[in-house]
């Protein structure tokens, strides 16, 4: 038997329990709609405009996801690396090493002392 | 996918992998459902047991009243939430709006089905093990799901059409991608041990020790990613009340809101199971009670056991953290991961990769012996003391070189002249550019932040006797 097989079901199960918990509060629940309710919820005061696009954001979180993309990347490189460890042998123990010193801690300091790593 | 596993026989083919050839379907979907409602159950518990557990802690009761010692409160609950109106507000993306809590809930099912939580047993004439699957990447399968989880959280935030959830979808999807890194790094080293990903392999590999002992590290890693991962107290960010009043999901109400609630909960138990797996030696017994006549207690049905008493050790940190520590602030946050945990991590898998090389069974830096005044040494020894010496002087020099910046930034700040008693022209007033003010013996740390800002204007240190004192007595006058 396929191994993705059981995971399947365990996902339908899943998804059918959450689609019926919410369907079931859809039918049983009131719906009592008024103006106040349909507005955002922002602590009473006037909601602030939003565009129809969910609003402009801060642009840092634009870098932040671009170092996830390359330090996750990277970091699976280790993973078929650490699996076959004791097959590879010296040389490919030296050229991961090589290639964490290169991309890794360089990369990370590069990005460390042009203030990348700085939120508030 | 076949070619890994093909790939996965291949390279470890010595260590046994949970064998699944005599469980039909039809006990598979059994066995999904056991898990289900274990989840379930589980949930109904936690949430009960945090609220005790915290009331303990603030020295109240916590709910009491549903059913024996409260028992029943968190039914209780998800029935009101169920007859709840379900509110959309009508800026909101209606069907990205609605299927986003579905994605969360779903997908925090889904990582469970890769944890072993026993041996073999038979069940319904079929011998089975008590695992509902495994493949040769499970341990990455959760890593995955919490991925696709985490659109569940962005995508609410976005399609709420509201300014707090936008917020709140963004600090959480920076907050758990950036804690991914460092979680996937710690269990580098898991796999460095076992040599499999496979979880019923990496169980299999810690039939000796358990790796929180060669993997302490990863594993005080993993442990803190896990708390960033799960969004709970101390960095529950993306929801942080005091904020953002409920982040990504403040505008869901009734079955949607619970769905986040669910998974929430769920996701606590799954990243804490694959803790329970890939470093308490997942369904094993105890050291102590293995022990017992000839591992009785260690196998078949009582893994369950095990397992269920490692996890709630993990839910009661869960809740005692939550109970103890205050929110952080996001850049600590942030900073912390990526300035801290991800470099460490990475030493440290690198550190692991030299011990592991240096195994006799191994050898590859050859078998050669060194005499070194009447001692034999191995050179592979040799060079992993050297190497380890050579990560400890620079992590030395790191933290002297940082501690003397902070020592000396402290020292400047301390210099500046001038304490001001912010009462004396009758009202309060906050201090000057170059003032300071009266140290309270209470709030030591508080104060010398404060004088922080100053600090950085060493250059004109020279000016500000005079300014200050001028100052002084300007607002003095």
């Amino acid at each position: 038997m396929n191994p993705y097989i059981p995971l399947g079901i365990l996902l339908a199960l899943g998804f059918g329990f959450a689609l019926l918990s919410v369907g079931t509060s859809l039918v049983v629940g009131p719906a009592r709609a008024n103006v106040a309710k349909a507005q955002a919820y922002e602590c009473g005061i006037q909601p602030t405009p939003q565009a129809p696009e969910g609003g402009r954001f801060p642009v840092k979180y634009y870098l932040t996801a671009m170092l996830f993309v390359i330090f996750d990347i990277e970091a699976l490189f280790l993973y078929p690396f650490a699996v076959a460890f004791d097959q590879l042998g010296l040389f490919t123990l030296m050229a991961v090493v090589l290639f964490l010193l290169n991309s890794f801690f360089v990369a990370d300091a590069y990005v460390w002392r042009r203030g990348g790593f700085e939120w508030d | 996918m076949t070619d890994l596993v093909v790939l996965a026989a291949e390279v470890n083919p010595s260590i046994p992998r949970a064998d699944f050839s005599d469980t039909p379907v039809w006990l598979s979907l059994v066995k999904a459902l056991m898990i289900f409602v274990y989840l379930l159950l589980s949930v109904l518990l936690v949430i009960w047991f945090e609220r005790r557990i915290i009331g303990r802690m603030q020295q109240r009761p916590g709910p009491n009243r549903n059913g024996p010692f409260g028992l029943l409160q968190t039914l209780a609950d998800g029935m009101k939430s169920m007859l709840k109106e379900d509110v959309r507000p009508k800026a909101a993306d209606a069907f990205i709006f609605t299927i986003a809590p579905l994605i969360f809930a779903t997908m925090a099912f889904v990582g469970f089905a890769i944890i072993p939580f026993g041996g073999d047993v038979m069940m319904f004439g079929h011998r089975t093990p008590l695992q509902l699957t495994d493949l040769p990447v499970a341990a990455l399968l959760v890593l995955a799901v919490a991925g696709v989880a985490a659109y569940g959280i962005v995508l609410a935030g976005w399609s709420s059409g509201s300014t707090y959830p936008l917020l709140g979808g963004l600090r959480a999807t920076a907050q758990l991608i950036s804690y991914e890194i460092a979680m996937g790094l710690a269990i580098v080293a898991v796999f460095l041990y076992a040599g499999s990903m496979s979880t019923s392999q990496i169980v299999h590999a810690q039939q000796d020790m358990w790796f929180i002992i060669p993997a302490c590290v990863s594993f005080v890693v993993y442990v803190i990613t896990m708390v960033g991962e799960t969004n709970r107290l101390p960095v529950d960010l993306a929801e942080g009340e005091g904020e953002i009043v409920g982040g990504y999901f403040t505008e869901y109400s009734g079955m949607r809101f619970a769905m986040f609630f669910l998974g929430e909960y769920i996701n606590m138990f799954t990243v804490s199971a694959l803790a329970t797996t890939l470093f308490l030696g997942g369904p094993a017994a105890p050291p102590g009670i293995a022990a017992i006549g000839d591992g009785m207690f260690n196998g078949g049905w009582w893994g369950v056991l095990w397992v269920t008493l490692k996890l709630w050790m993990f839910m009661f940190f869960f809740v005692w953290l939550r109970g103890s520590l205050p929110r952080t602030r996001y850049d600590q946050f942030m900073k912390f991961g990526w300035k801290f945990l991800i470099p460490v991590t990475l030493v440290w898998v690198i550190a692991v990769a030299f011990m592991r090389a240096a195994r006799p069974e191994v050898g590859f830096f050859g078998s050669g012996v060194v005499s070194l005044g009447g001692l034999e040494i191995s050179i592979a020894s040799l060079i992993v003391i050297g190497f380890i010496a050579a990560i400890v002087l620079g992590g030395t020099w790191l933290w002297e070189t940082r501690t003397e910046q902070q020592t000396k930034a402290a020292e400047a700040a301390a210099a500046i002249p001038g304490e001001v008693d912010p009462f004396a022209g009758g009202h309060p007033v906050p201090p000057l550019p170059g003032q300071r003010l009266v140290e309270s013996p209470r709030g030591r740390g508080g104060a010398t932040a404060l004088a922080e800002a100053p600090a950085r204007r060493d250059g004109t240190d020279s000016t500000h006797d005079s300014t200050t004192s001028s100052d002084k007595e300007q607002h003095r006058g």
